[in-house]
């Protein structure tokens, strides 16, 4: 299965061990991975700030990078949606609309598309799962405690899979943790006040790990932890199924 | 035409509509602005997969009548009603009852006046609503079921008298037992009066009744 | 009171008090919490929500002739109906009927259509005293505020606060703050302007197209013990609370308290069909706007909202902030996209107040797609020019770095070398992420420099 390696931008510079185990994985699991080398960003930042017309650019290079493959697989579920919803091109729509049809974020794919059932994985550890609010809701890669529907987690699936992982349930299930993206800046206040609470639930679980399928999430998370000087560490799903 | 002329006819022109315009009274103005913005064409869904089908749940509207701060009496006749309000209320309260039945406990003339405000000294009013919705623990009173619409409401204590096989499963049930009744006045009451605007702690009787009483007959 | 300042910065203000933050967050959680254990009651609950949304698409498709259907019924019924283009309108009219029956004093039972209008304020600059009987809104009339939430209008003021409040417009006792007893007295002051004012407002939940009947929903009475005994009944409504037949209030009736309280209906649903005979019975609907929000093909939906306030519940931003954070009449999710509609301006900060998390969206009954609507009213603000300069440049730059490969590269390695080998510059109070957060620690390595090292063959 030939699949396109799409990783966020702050992961390509901040966190790339998030993305080599997001290749690993996919190539451990039969997958040929492709790195287009010029890729950059989904174009979301500048989008969800309310200057989507400043994106095109970004969405040029986008359909540059990945025109003519079946799958698009990233680390991330809010880049995945926002190319999902809102890649389109003056120049070429017809690719644009292609590549929205083939883009999916690494749970789904490895769920849905791969089909995965069982994983060599190990993970001893106590982990509480934040879930990422665009993947959630945007993608449904898991049930919304809104809902009145029968409950299912593509994320969850996959973890139970991992040998000797302790998942914690959370008080509060699928609160958003107050990224937001710029969000995060300029709503400082409630932004933190948000990731503190977020913090404190799974303090109050004593889990030695959170993990999820955003980085962004989960870098704004750390940064609170860090801060406390809290011995909770962040780890990205594919980190966790990919670990030996 | 010399263009100069042109502008002061299209000025003169546009001034008129203008003033008519402003001349429209505001009911056209917005009718004429809803049905120029109005969105295309959505048909209406049809509602006959909601609901449930049968006879109200008595267990069910009982459980929920009483979560809602109701007090149910399970009773087999009038006397029995008549006698558990001379036990559970005290003997010198105001009762207002259009029920003939419960005559002997009435002391409180219900016919012939026209002021609303004389009901304020009623303790406690008994009415027959016309079912019971077991979802919601809700009774259905019309203003001839009340006899005068701010009874229910101004007294401070009110009782009910229902009949197990008068309830109805769903709200949807409900509007089709009440049909296209030409009432002036109707309402659903479930329990009594309450708030909770006071750091969302429940207190019965804000102003309506205190207290809800439902007697319930087979 | 908030003087032009814009959510961040009222936010930032109510974020000062991290305990009382806490306790507003944890009560207005508790209520969403008890909103999901009354829908799972409905295993119909989903489908529900889509009926009541398909009703209001019908209703705001055929809006104009529901008007007049409306208006024909009512008329019929004997019910005078008016209309007002906008809020000014409104308060006159209100004003013309009180003045045709020489009242200066009424009361009103929860109406946020009058809020939205300013009645009270309007009233009070011509001598007309005005008393809010709904305990949550006689609160924050006596404190001088306006309503924090469309449903629980004081659920910001504690229970001491009040108390404190009562002590001193009551006469209750200082320090008492029980719930019951402050109900009580509140109930006994109440009850004498029932029992004296000859003109009562009222809100409208619902209005029926079929039949020119009203619903108005409380679970206080207030509305009834008002209307009842009143010559006149004044109700107003927003000209989208229109629904087409009788029989859809099963529908609504069944969604709205659910989704606002979790309760399984309010105390009263109290449906006005014709004036009590010897009293009057006037109804107002106000366009103020909507009218205009129906063309906006992005936005019309936000017209579909029913008030119940769930969205702001579950939002966990309101929660945090405070309905007065928002500076509007209506806060939170809903707010956020109906506001802008009236002053692009004066809101354009709302639409921003939000992660776009999607949560709102999920508990409106309607199915409203608030955070959709939320992320298109930022292209729309943004184009008409409601944001700040500084914001632009950053953008723009934001976007020639991340859309030349060359730059976004030299970026990265620039920005991770700096933080490395001078992190004070990042690392300082100018940094807004720094102020409460540790910046991510700065790798050695791109992932792309990883692979072109590591994979390229």
């Amino acid at each position: 299965m030939n699949v396109a390696l799409f990783v966020p931008c702050y992961v390509n510079q901040f966190y790339p061990q998030v993305a080599i185990a997001t290749l690993e994985l996919l190539e451990k699991l039969g997958c040929k991975v492709h790195y287009p080398l010029q890729q950059t960003c989904c174009g979301q930042p500048m989008a969800n700030s309310g200057y989507e017309h400043l994106s095109q650019g970004c969405n040029d290079l986008f359909i540059d990078n990945f025109s003519g493959f079946d799958y698009i697989v990233c680390p991330s579920g809010s880049c995945t949606l926002h190319i999902k919803d809102h890649l389109h091109s003056k120049k070429d729509e017809d690719a644009a609309v292609a590549i929205r049809k083939h883009v999916y974020e690494l749970t789904e794919f490895l769920t849905d598309v791969l089909k995965v059932k069982t994983l060599n994985a190990s993970f001893p550890y106590k982990v509480g799962v934040h879930q990422s609010c665009h993947g959630q809701r945007g993608l449904h890669l898991s049930q919304m405690s809104e809902l009145v529907g029968k409950p299912f987690s593509k994320p969850g699936q996959l973890l139970s899979m991992v040998k000797d992982i302790e998942l914690v349930e959370l008080n509060r299930k699928d609160e958003c943790c107050g990224f937001g993206g710029t969000f995060c800046v300029a709503e400082e206040a409630v932004s933190v006040k948000m990731g503190k609470d977020r913090v404190a639930d799974h303090t109050a679980h004593h889990v030695q790990y959170i993990t999820g399928a955003d980085m962004s999430c989960l870098m704004h998370l750390e940064g609170i932890l860090k801060r406390q000087k809290s011995a909770i560490v962040v780890k990205h799903i594919a980190e966790i199924l990919n670990s030996q | 035409m010399v263009p100069e002329k042109q502008k002061r006819i299209k000025d003169q022109v546009s001034t008129y509509i203008t003033k008519l315009l402003n001349r429209l009274n505001s009911r056209d103005k917005i009718l004429a602005a809803v049905k120029k913005n109005q969105p295309p064409q959505q048909i209406l869904p049809g509602l006959e997969t909601l609901g449930k089908k049968g006879a109200g749940d008595v267990a069910q509207f009982t459980t929920v009548f009483t979560n809602i701060g109701g007090k149910i009496y399970e009773v087999d006749s009038y006397e029995t009603v008549i006698k558990t309000v001379q036990e559970q209320f005290p003997t010198a309260w105001k009762v207002a009852t259009p029920i003939e039945e419960l005559d002997e406990i009435a002391n409180v003339d219900l016919n012939g006046f026209n002021d609303p405000h004389a009901l304020q000294t009623v303790d406690l009013a008994i009415l027959q609503p016309q079912f019971g919705v077991a979802e919601n623990g809700a009774v259905w009173l019309s203003e001839t079921d009340m006899k005068v619409r701010v009874l229910p409401f101004i007294c401070q204590h009110l009782a009910v008298v229902l009949q197990a096989k008068q309830l109805v499963p769903t709200m949807h049930e409900a509007y089709t037992r009440i049909g296209d009744k030409q009432y002036g006045f109707g309402a659903f009451i479930a329990g009594p009066s309450k708030t909770a605007d006071i750091e969302q702690s429940l207190v019965l009787g804000a102003h309506g009744p205190k207290s809800m009483t439902l007697f319930l007959f087979p | 009171m908030t003087q032009g300042k814009k959510h961040p910065a009222l936010s930032e203000k109510f974020n000062a008090d991290e305990p009382r933050v806490n306790w507003h967050d944890e009560t207005l959680w508790f209520i969403r919490e008890k909103r999901d254990k009354a829908a799972w009651q409905i295993p119909e609950w989903e489908t529900l929500r889509d009926t009541a949304s398909q009703i209001k698409h019908n209703v705001l498709s055929n809006l104009s002739e529901y008007l007049v259907q409306f208006e024909e019924q009512a008329k019929r019924n004997g019910v005078t109906v008016h209309w007002a283009a906008d809020a000014e309108e409104h308060n006159k009219i209100v004003r013309k009927i009180l003045q045709q029956h020489n009242v200066i004093k009424i009361i009103k039972s929860k109406s946020m259509l009058t809020e939205e209008c300013g009645l009270n304020e309007y009233l009070a600059k011509e001598y007309i005293d005005v008393i809010d009987t709904d305990l949550g809104e006689r609160i924050v009339q006596l404190a001088h505020e306006h309503p924090s939430h469309i449903v629980l209008p004081c659920i910001h003021w504690k229970k001491e606060e009040i108390g404190e409040l009562f002590h001193k417009h009551l006469k209750t006792p200082k320090g008492n703050a029980d719930p019951k007893f402050l109900t009580n007295a509140a109930r006994l002051d109440l009850r004498q302007s029932f029992l004296t004012r000859r003109v009562a407002i009222t809100g409208v939940n619902f209005a029926v197209a079929e039949t020119g009947e009203f619903v108005v929903c409380t679970n206080e009475g207030n509305a009834d013990m008002g209307a009842h005994l009143a010559d006149v009944h004044i109700a107003c409504m927003g000209i989208e609370k229109l629904i087409p037949k009788r029989e859809h209030l099963g529908v609504f009736l069944r969604l709205l308290t659910r989704s606002a309280t979790g309760q399984p209906i309010t105390t009263y649903s109290s449906h006005f069909r014709k004036p009590r005979i010897g009293q009057q019975l006037h109804i107002v609907l106000v366009d103020n706007g909507r009218s205009t929000q129906l063309g906006r093909e992005d936005f019309r939906n936000s017209l579909k909202c029913i008030r119940c306030g769930a969205c702001m519940n579950t939002c966990p931003v309101y929660r945090r902030s405070g309905g007065h954070s928002y500076h509007a009449t209506i806060a939170g999710p809903i707010g956020s996209i109906l506001q802008p509609n009236l002053d692009m301006k004066k809101y354009a900060d709302l639409p921003f107040a939000s992660t776009l998390c999607g949560s709102c969206t999920n508990v409106c009954p309607v199915k409203i797609d608030i955070h959709d609507q939320l992320y298109k009213w930022r292209q729309v603000l943004t184009k008409e020019g409601y944001s700040p300069v500084t914001k632009t440049i950053a953008m723009k730059t934001m976007a020639a770095t991340l859309s030349k490969p060359g730059i976004f590269t030299f970026a990265g390695k620039a920005g991770r070398w700096v933080m490395k080998q001078l992190p004070f510059i990042v690392n300082n109070r100018l940094n807004p992420w720094y102020k409460q957060r540790d910046m991510p620690a700065p790798p050695k390595e791109s992932f792309t420099e990883w692979y072109q090292k590591n994979r390229k063959e």
